[in-house]
């Protein structure tokens, strides 16, 4: 029981597999009560350390402490201060959802009437109650992930990890665990999160951690990675195509040193600029003076994919190189900055994935 | 911690009761195809074994038989949980980490004897006896259940180390002529000399050619080769040397799972 200002306390985490580094020296503090989330393309290492915080791995060197207690040293007491919701459903598929939670209930040792009750409890908190006697196997993708995060909360546990806990929903299932991650919070429990949506991370989290390589590339909170990024940022939209290269021309002139960048399907230019109120009024002259219509001039932070892709150099992971990720590359990078020509809110971002391989596996990512 | 393996055990025997209530399907066959075994053994071969009371030598083979062919079902049971993210849930669980082993033994055992029970009531309805008495009858199948006790650890570690149910095809394979290679349908002395030493060996022998002796059943032959003479003493020994490999090696592996 060293520090228990923090919920969370990693340091020089290191697991290897042979020669391959899935933590390669990751530290991380998390405050008690607040929701961390671990940003990182697949294969950065986010599973291998919420594994290792969940008493599910042995790192293999560096330290780890969560509600203050060391993971190796005292598993038990770390497991009865924690819930896990893992990226693939931790739940006995053959059973009810009842039959489910009942069972972890008496594992919890809550006892016969106390695991009956919670379960039922919980059951109608997470709009499960008319699941009946239906096997899990029958549920729907939100349905599971649902029983799955109840089943993490049997005991209201102090921390809960969160792996990836919207990989693979739709976006009304990924509303759903998002409001019942809110109200979590709203209970003071401390959240880990892992995602490789940016949205997500900007949703949720208090603070966020770029992890890739295994290693920390960035952290704070999701104002200051965007501010760190620097300059905001000018976007272009011009009504006819032809005019969208003297448009990039003008941005440029104006933007300076500052990169154009284009997306000739959505006749959009944008580039970051150093003095916004200066730097817009300049654009708007330059476009007049050019002779060129835009259907839309904004000025806007960057979001957080940008921020994303300065920090890890791209958005696949170990090895990925050799992949089309359909964002990853310069010539498209455009496409991954969320800046749809009908998007009127320039601080929402589409949760783009930041890569294209969805089949990644427990054991891959372990 | 330790307080709560008897609780926690009893917890995942539920857990594998309610599966069977799921599927009583899967329950039924699997209590029917020893049946099946014993009846075709009985019936399509049995007549050419020249013998009149085959069927009383046969039946106490085939309650070994079943009890070695648990072996199988252990095993894939076994890989089938390790392969279910619920694992990653019951391991960061405060509770017993031996209460998942231990509770598949239990329901494991509990087939087991129901399986036992099934065969039992078949045999006597084909004609088979007991000519012992009631002591007799219950230390057998005691010692029936012992053989299965010892093999199920062999099935829970071999079942973690194949790891894929996949790979249990493999070992599969390999039970079916391991347990044939036993006393169950024939006598030892039939086969060539090297065979015959290695069935005689076999912990399923030792078991049957047991269970035969307090049963009353013929023993046909196998007289002066010490595995046969001390049936009974091994038949206590080798479920006990199993069990004594392989319940250490079981708990270990599940120990390390996440190294």
């Amino acid at each position: 029981m060293t520090n228990t200002d923090h919920a969370i306390l990693v340091e020089d985490l290191r697991k290897e597999y042979g020669p391959k580094h899935a933590l390669d020296g990751l530290g991380l503090t998390v405050p008690r009560g607040t929701v961390q989330a671990v940003l990182g393309p697949n294969g950065a290492g986010k599973t291998t350390l919420v594994r290792v915080l969940a008493t599910l791995l042995r790192p293999t060197s560096g330290r780890a402490e969560v509600a203050g207690l060391d993971v190796l040293r005292h598993p038990d007491a770390v497991r009865a201060r924690i819930g896990l919701l893992g990226q693939h459903a931790a739940v006995d598929e053959e059973l009810s959802g009842w039959q489910n939670l009942e069972m972890f209930g008496r594992l919890y040792h809550l006892g016969t009437r106390g695991a009956a009750a919670r379960a039922r409890e919980l059951l109608d908190g997470f709009g499960l109650s008319d699941t009946g006697r239906k096997p899990v196997a029958r549920y729907s993708g939100g349905m599971r992930r649902r029983l799955d995060l109840a089943a993490s909360l049997i005991t209201e546990p102090d921390i809960l990890f969160l792996d990836e806990p919207t990989t693979g929903l739709d976006p009304r299932g990924r509303t759903e665990v998002w409001e019942s991650v809110r109200a979590l919070v709203g209970g003071g429990t401390t959240v880990l999160l892992t995602t490789q949506y940016l949205e997500e991370a900007d949703q949720l989290a208090d603070a966020i951690t770029v992890v890739d390589h295994g290693r920390v590339a960035a952290e704070g909170t999701s104002d200051q990675l965007k501010a760190r990024l620097g300059a905001d940022r000018i976007d272009v939209v011009s009504r006819d195509s032809g005019d969208l290269a003297p448009a990039a021309a003008a941005l440029g002139a104006v933007a300076g040193a500052g990169e154009v960048f284009t997306d000739p399907d959505r006749r959009l230019a944008s580039a970051a600029v150093t003095d916004r109120m200066t730097a817009l009024t300049e654009t708007v002259r330059a476009l007049g003076a050019a002779g060129i219509e835009a259907e839309d001039i904004a000025l806007r932070r960057p979001t957080l994919d940008e921020v994303f892709l300065s920090l890890t150099g791209g958005p696949t992971g170990e090895g990925g190189t050799g992949t089309p990720t359909g964002v990853g590359t310069a010539a498209n990078t455009s496409t991954a900055f969320g800046t749809d020509p009908d998007r009127t809110d320039p601080d929402r971002t589409d949760p783009d994935r930041m890569d294209s391989d969805r089949m990644d596996t427990r054991g891959a990512n372990a | 911690m330790s307080a709560y393996v008897l609780t926690d055990s009893w917890t995942m025997t539920r857990r594998g009761l309610a599966h069977w209530a799921r599927k009583p399907v899967a329950v039924l066959v699997g209590l029917v195809f020893p049946v099946m075994m014993l009846v075709m053994f009985a019936y399509f071969l049995g007549g050419g074994m020249g013998v009149a009371d085959y069927r009383e030598f046969l039946v106490p083979g085939m309650f070994a038989l079943t009890m070695a062919f648990g072996l199988e079902s252990t095993m894939i049971a076994v890989t089938q949980d390790l392969n279910k993210g619920v694992l990653d849930r019951f391991r960061s669980m405060p509770m017993a980490p031996s209460a998942v082993l231990v509770g598949r033994s239990l329901i494991d055992m509990l087939q087991s004897a129901l399986s036992l029970l099934v065969l039992l009531a078949v045999g006597l309805a084909m004609g088979w006896r007991w000519h012992g008495g009631l002591a007799e009858v219950l230390a057998a199948l005691g010692l029936l259940l012992l053989l299965r006790f010892g093999l199920l650890w062999a099935g829970i570690y071999l079942g973690m180390v194949a790891g894929k149910p996949e790979m249990v095809q493999a070992v599969q394979i390999l039970v079916w002529p391991v347990a044939f290679l036993s006393n169950a349908f024939t006598s030892p002395d039939t086969m060539p000399g090297w065979m015959g030493a290695l069935a005689e060996w076999n912990p399923m022998s030792a078991t049957a050619q047991a269970v035969r002796e307090l049963f009353g059943n013929p023993l046909w032959g196998g007289g002066g080769s010490w595995p046969t003479e001390h049936a009974l003493l091994l038949a206590v020994l080798w479920p006990l040397v199993l069990l004594a490999v392989f319940f250490p090696l079981a708990v270990r592996r599940y120990r390390a799972l996440g190294a």
